[in-house]
């Protein structure tokens, strides 16, 4: 399941698909390998032990391997393609980076003339090079070929260093505050009146927009997902107008808030048990820029 | 069923059955224009026994066309399932027929059909055609125990030879028939069904043949777009969508393909619902402060309050015979449930006793609700959605669906005699339909999630 977002995830975002694909779906056969010896080595100690127990293990182990060995079957033969067609891979490692610091970039190609790589231009069939780029990169590698062409791609993350990141900041601005400072207030099921265990929040969250009079912001009501849609966002309008009516009651001036309903349209929690249902039953604030 | 101790009006099970098939009876009764030819309500008990027993042979080819055969099957699926699924005949099944099945009146002999094994009352035959890029379809009824003058229908369609033609022309001539052996009210299988669909990465407004055939986008806001409510004319489509503003009612023309203007009332709009003569539409909105139900004008004028009070009301839905009141949900104590108004806003009847009542929906004649009720609400309770049919004068309700995932939406078709509703029974939001009695119940989409369906007037 896992395996298969990340696919996904890496062929949607760097749409590079198949160089992707391929690279992670080797990560999974070698992770089944190592598994494999692992249960191999458990049935030799077994059998010379109980007799019984070892069957048990052995047959266990017969099943597992029988599994994996399903799953182990599908994967192709490693890239033996048409004859002339090139083939073309690229990583850096590490893959991760802050700012300043050097990584290395590292790529192979096959049945390729003419190899190069955005940003660096033309380069030796196979090599690796050391790269320290300011900022996130995505390395592009194209291999031109009698048989055709082949793209990859990999991703060098920057992070900007830590200590650059605090200092120049001199004060976190006000939409980090707000996003700090003011609390969601949570309602109890079908209800929209602000409960009692939630007043402190709305007083502390009033005290903080009354300090920031410049600030302006949405109440977004939300409901959990057991009702039903219509009245779940005419609930939901009433829960963010609760809000709305506390805090100008508590001082906050109302052309500062605009108040939206989702009801069930944008959980924040999509589980079915009561945990889940509370967190999605509120006035959540959003900053408005 | 019947877990718990469910506190019915009627404890047993014999009685809600009961109930169930008397109210069928009112229903059909009171809807049909003419009261003859009502031959499979004789007795008013065991429905379903009564029906006529009718025979529906493949039409047969009458041209050697390579298409024709991509069409008659279209044709034929098409016929057989608007006919099994118009709740008023019994269809014969095919293996009682003979090998030697009639394309034309000469080729009928009677005695192969109105004695066992078929014994059908009524047999309907025919052929279809394609010659030049044209369909021509020829088709009889006929009443097999009158051999004298067995002819109750004879039609011939003709048009192009494409296979929404022919599904069209199955659903005209099986109306023809449906009108005939049901009690005079004309058949469904024109309608159309009107619901919400994710299947473009958005909630959009969708629609779709009655038989879930066809299935197109009509509105591509790109937001959320909610509760599509067809006018009686077909000519306008209302909904809720979320806007810059926020949630606005939006209009679309179903002449022109796009959207049309509407005002916009500021606060949360939702929910609209048009009065049976198409002048008035009635929804929720905040815009005072509180979500009550306002009426306006088809155009958006004329605005004014229903209803007063703190809950949130929501999902109005005319009296879809008088256009004398309004049903509509409201949480003013609490747990949702469902209410009457007189559309002047005087006598508020609370029609739900307990639990979780919402999206109540008014029967073509008048007489009846459908709605989604939980009866047992609250921490612990199973909690499951249910579709119900309420009689309006008595309060005395039927539960349709039984114990199968949420169920939500429940719509009526024009006939009076099907509903359709949006169930998780499949695992996820898909649309259902069945007969107002819980029978025949089948699945319409199967794409994405689909939600909130709404049927056309005609």
């Amino acid at each position: 399941m896992k395996s298969w977002e990340q696919t996904f995830r890496l062929s949607s975002e760097n749409d590079v698909g198949f160089a992707g694909g391929i690279q992670v779906k080797r990560i999974n056969v070698n992770k089944i390998d190592s598994n494999d010896d692992r249960k191999k080595v458990k049935v030799n100690v077994s059998q010379q032990t109980l007799r019984t127990l070892a069957t048990v293990i052995a047959l266990c182990a017969v099943l597992m391997l029988g599994a994996c060995k399903k799953k182990a079957a599908p994967p192709p033969p490693p890239p033996p393609p048409p004859p002339a067609s090139p083939t073309a891979s690229i990583s850096v490692s590490p893959d991760t980076i802050q700012s300043g610091q050097s990584s290395t970039l590292s790529w192979q190609t096959s049945n390729a003339t003419d190899v190069s790589i955005d940003g660096i231009g033309a380069v030796q069939p196979s090599g690796s090079q050391s790269v320290n780029p300011g900022d996130s990169t995505t390395y592009h590698l194209v291999a031109k070929g009698s048989g055709g062409t082949q793209e990859a791609t990999t991703r060098l993350t920057v992070t900007p260093p830590p200590a650059a990141a605090a200092p120049p900041a001199p004060s976190p601005s006000e939409e980090d505050l707000f996003g700090q400072t003011v609390k969601d207030i949570y309602f109890e099921y079908d209800k929209s009146d602000i409960r009692g265990d939630q007043q402190a929040s709305i007083q502390a969250d009033a005290q903080f927009l009354n300090q920031h009079s410049n600030i302006n912001f949405t109440i977004e009501g939300h409901c959990d997902n057991r009702g039903s849609t219509e009245y779940n966002l005419a609930l939901g309008d009433q829960r963010a107008s609760s809000v709305k009516s506390g805090l100008v009651a508590a001082g906050v001036n109302a052309s500062r808030i605009k108040t939206i309903s989702f009801g069930k349209e944008k959980p924040f929690c999509m589980e079915d048990n009561e945990a889940c249902w509370q967190q999605n039953r509120r006035g959540h604030f959003v900053y408005q820029r | 069923m019947g877990d718990r101790n469910r506190p019915a009006p009627f404890s047993a099970t014999s009685l809600a059955r009961l109930l169930c098939a008397l109210s069928l009876l009112l229903l059909f009764c009171t809807s049909a224009s003419t009261l003859f030819a009502q031959d499979w309500v004789r007795t008013g008990s065991g429905l379903g026994v009564e029906k006529v027993r009718l025979a529906v042979p493949d039409f047969k080819a009458s041209s050697s066309d390579p298409q024709n055969t991509a069409l008659l099957k279209t044709f034929n699926d098409t016929f057989w399932n608007d006919l099994d699924n118009s709740g008023v005949v019994e269809l014969v099944s095919k293996s009682f027929y003979p090998l030697q099945v009639p394309g034309q009146p000469t080729d009928v002999t009677f005695g192969m059909w109105n004695a066992p094994p078929p014994n059908a009352a009524m047999l309907a035959f025919g052929n279809l055609g394609v010659a030049a890029g044209k369909m021509t379809v020829q088709g009889w009824l006929y009443d097999v125990k009158n051999t004298a003058s067995p002819q109750v229908l004879g039609k011939q369609y003709a048009d192009v030879a494409t296979d929404e033609a022919a599904r069209v022309i199955a659903h005209k001539f099986a109306d023809e028939i449906i009108f005939r052996l049901g009690g005079g009210i004309p058949g469904i299988a024109e309608s159309k069904i009107y619901f919400v669909s994710d299947r473009s990465g958005h909630k959009e407004i969708w629609v779709m043949d009655y038989d879930g055939s066809d299935q197109r986008q009509l509105t591509h806001q790109g937001s959320i777009a909610l509760s599509p409510r067809i006018s009686p004319d077909g000519s306008h489509l209302a909904f809720s969508s979320l806007t810059k503003s926020g949630w606005d009612i939006l209009m679309y023309s179903s002449d022109l393909n796009r959207l049309v203007s509407f005002p916009h009332f500021g606060g949360t709009n939702l929910s609209p619902s048009w009065s049976p003569d198409g002048a008035r539409l009635a929804f929720s909105s905040s815009r005072g402060g509180h979500s009550e139900i306002y009426v306006c004008d088809a155009s958006g004028g004329n605005l004014h309050a229903m209803t007063t009070g703190k809950g949130p009301d929501v999902s109005p839905t005319w009296n879809r015979k008088t256009g004398a009141q309004i049903a509509f949900v409201s949480g003013s104590t609490g747990l949702p449930q469902v209410y009457t108004i007189e559309a002047d806003g005087t006598n508020q009847q609370r029609m739900t006793d307990q639990g979780y009542a919402v999206s109540p929906n008014w029967s073509p004649n008048g007489q009846f609700l459908t709605l989604a009720w939980t009866r047992k609400y609250g921490p612990g309770e199973p909690g499951s959605s249910d579709i119900y049919l309420m009689d309006i004068a008595s309060k005395q309700w039927v539960q349709l669906t039984h114990d199968g995932g949420r169920n939500d939406f429940p719509t009526w078709a024009p006939d009076g005699r099907h509903i359709v509703f949006q169930s998780s029974r499949s695992g996820k939001e898909e649309i259902w339909m069945m007969l107002a009695d819980g029978t025949k119940l089948h699945q319409l989409t199967f794409t994405g999630r689909n939600s909130q369906p709404n049927w056309s007037w005609k």
